[in-house]
């Protein structure tokens, strides 16, 4: 009899959920009825309402279970899941869940199917085969199929991810850089931590080719501190990857060389800003840079730096792998591919949605989310993380695209989606973001430091009905000087949650009609 | 560690402090050696010394500085500047829960609120009995399983004001 393999993932959101109390249950109870099985600990499917997840792979496909706690173990060997048994935890074979077979499942093919860790497994399923082309390649072939495939930057900027590389490779320096900016800090987002947590060796290979492409030797990981599952999964990846030669002084024998390593930053949300988080990764203050220069000719350590978010970075393997017109049949407009979504807040089927461009927010929220997890309706969504505007229900027909959230004021950012049902107060939550903004504003540019404090208190006093007309004119007068004047995105967005919620939800804030059109 | 040592009397303390003072610069100083060589290396030092510490002590600042050429209001600058960077120690456990929308839409205000008064003290406060320190943090990632909160590094999701308290209870056996 061959061994029969189950899976509990060793995702932070399965361990949050008890997986790990789980997978020991369920070792020893295998062990008390002298069963062989292998556990694997897996990463997660991406559906956190089933967490943890269990699945057990049989001749018919891997089943899964869920969600399944320490109590339900003895039950579920009592139904025979080792072999697909029937259990009121049932869920069929994994990939016919409806949730799961309705995306486009790109970047996160891989994901949860495979050991995070498991070079075997990776290779398995197109593992590698992206970095096997890219060292056939020259340098300007690899960006030139990352510009064709119309890959933009996954961070929320949204910038032509092979222009970059581009002018990295065309800067002639001795040491240049790439740099993968980790440091995932939006509300609503957690595409990145997945990515390290279940699938490290596909940002490994990522940033590897990049390397490649654009003639930098070193790579550093700058990972937020407050993700420490994925810092130390990472760094095991990396370790395999450097023993079995796919990175190091001799690639695959190639003669070309690759380092990397994993920084951990300090709980600094600006610090997600490129050229704040190169001050912090040279171990200064996270302060933005004026630019130019801009990092691709002098970024880290005055450097040529690539710096590209993690999901951008794991796009690459596959671009390269299948060629970038298979990417770039995906998606609407001038956003191309796809984008891992995030279903998050008051939403029954919160999780990782991976779509091509142009799907909607209410298929999304409804087809996908099953709508709140309250059961109450749906007031406001929040798109593109705390700098990401409330969307109303009368926009959430948009096809999901950059231009198309860009021309109603608004962002895809990170493609984080925040729900809140309507007890939410939008001027509680525009307060919020000021008051996150004074909280984490870097200091080095007035409006965005002086300017969410004020904001803060002017917003206070249209909450406490004080001069209620003039502060509403004050706080759209501040939040333009924000956005014209910022050095960066967080000043320079902040009034985005603000003025949406002004806008849209005017009666939070005690207007009876809006004052100004709504954009 | 300096939180262990809660509770000894007045002078048995002072003589303890100056030993703890010397273990402590020498665990820095080793830690220096470690990234002698590396650019930029204040962050992993000052993360280094953190987990060996558990803060970073006033006096490994001068330390910190002269080894990595730096002035000591430079270092100090990047102590104070993060979040995560402690110059004083924490309790014996930290909790740190999620203030965030996600968070937010499900009830996270609540829930701080609900440990402040289970704990009687703020946020960013730590417990009479140092047993606990209060973080609140700006995401955790698990803004699908909302309430989310951390207990000495290790997530929960979905947390209610119960399963807080049966968490306190577990972190001080039963004490709490």
């Amino acid at each position: 009899m061959s061994t029969i393999t189950v899976y509990v993932p060793r995702d932070s959101a399965a361990l949050a959920a008890g997986a790990d109390r789980v997978a020991r249950c369920i070792a020893k109870e295998a062990a008390a009825r002298g069963l062989m099985l292998e556990l694997v600990r897996n990463g997660s499917r991406g559906m956190f309402w089933l967490e943890p997840l269990v699945e057990v792979n049989t001749p018919a496909g891997r089943m899964a279970y869920g969600p399944v706690t320490p109590d339900d173990v003895a039950g579920l060997f009592d139904a025979g899941f080792l072999t697909g048994g029937k259990h009121p935890l049932a869920l069929g074979p994994t990939e016919d869940i409806p949730y799961l077979k309705k995306q486009e499942r790109l970047t996160f093919s891989r994901m949860g199917i495979t050991d995070p860790v498991s070079l075997t497994d990776y290779q398995a399923y197109e593992g590698f085969a992206g970095l096997r082309r890219a060292l056939a390649l020259a340098p300007e072939e690899i960006v030139q199929q990352v510009l064709d495939s119309g890959l933009r930057g996954r961070g929320g900027a949204a910038f032509p991810a092979g222009i970059k590389g581009k002018t990295v490779l065309g800067t002639v320096a001795a040491q240049k850089y790439i740099v993968c900016n980790a440091d995932e800090g939006d509300s609503g987002t957690f595409s990145d931590r997945m990515t390290m947590e279940g699938d490290p060796f596909m940002l490994i290979e990522g940033m590897t080719i990049a390397g490649l492409a654009t003639g930098a030797t070193q790579g550093y990981i700058y990972v937020r501190s407050e993700y420490p599952h994925a810092i130390a999964t990472l760094n095991e990846a990396i370790r395999v990857a450097e023993a079995a030669g796919f990175l190091g002084d001799n690639i695959l024998r190639s003669g070309k060389r690759f380092s990397l390593a994993v920084r951990k930053g300090a709980g600094s949300y600006v610090c997600g800003e490129e050229t704040a988080l190169l001050e912090s990764l040279e171990g200064k203050r996270g302060i933005v840079r004026a630019k130019p220069p801009l990092p691709a000719i002098e970024g880290l350590f005055g450097q040529p730096t690539l710096i590209n978010n993690v999901i951008t970075l794991a796009s690459v393997p596959l671009i390269l792998a299948r060629g970038a017109a298979f990417y770039r049949d995906y998606g609407v407009g001038r956003s191309r591919g796809t984008l891992p979504m995030q279903l998050a807040g008051n939403i029954k089927y919160g999780g990782l949605v991976e779509k091509a461009f142009g799907v909607t927010l209410r298929e999304l929220l409804y087809d996908y989310g099953g709508g709140s997890a309250s059961g109450r309706p749906i007031k406001a969504v929040q798109v593109g993380g705390p700098l990401g505007a409330y969307l109303p229900e009368s926009k959430w027909d948009l096809p999901l695209d950059y231009e198309a959230y860009a021309a109603v004021g608004g962002t895809v950012g990170h493609g984080g989606i925040v729900v809140h049902d309507d007890t939410a107060d939008l001027s509680k939550l525009a307060r919020y973001a000021m008051e996150f903004c004074a909280l984490e504003s870097c200091g080095k540019c007035t409006p965005c430091r002086i300017g969410s404090t004020r904001g803060v208190e002017v917003i206070d006093k249209i909450r406490g009905n004080q001069n209620r007309p003039q502060q509403v004119m004050l706080l759209r007068d501040l939040c333009d000087t924000m956005v014209h004047g910022s050095l960066c995105a967080m000043g320079g967005m902040t009034p985005f949650p603000v003025l949406s919620a002004l806008d849209h939800f005017p009666q939070d804030f005690g207007i009876e009609a809006p004052d100004r059109k709504a954009a | 560690m300096a939180t262990e040592q809660i509770g000894r009397t007045m002078k048995q303390e002072q003589a303890r402090q100056g030993q703890h003072d010397a273990d402590a610069l020498a665990a820095v100083q080793r830690i220096l050696q470690l990234h002698a060589n590396e650019p930029g290396a204040l962050l992993p030092i000052l993360h280094d010394v953190q987990d060996a510490l558990g803060y970073i002590p006033a006096h490994a600042v001068p330390v910190i500085a002269e080894a990595q050429n730096l002035s000591r209001a430079e270092v100090h600058g990047v102590v104070t500047y993060y979040h995560h960077f402690r110059s004083e120690p924490a309790g014996r456990h930290v909790i740190q829960i999620c203030r965030a929308e996600a968070c937010q839409s499900m009830g996270a205000d609540a829930l701080l609120a609900h440990a402040e008064l289970r704990l009687g003290c703020g946020a960013h406060g730590t417990t009479s009995d140092g047993a606990f320190t209060l973080e609140p943090a700006f995401c955790l990632g698990l803004c699908a399983s909302s309430p989310a909160m951390t207990l000495d590094d290790q997530p929960h999701a979905r947390v209610t004001p119960k399963a807080f308290d049966a968490l306190l209870a577990q972190a001080e056996g039963g004490r709490a």
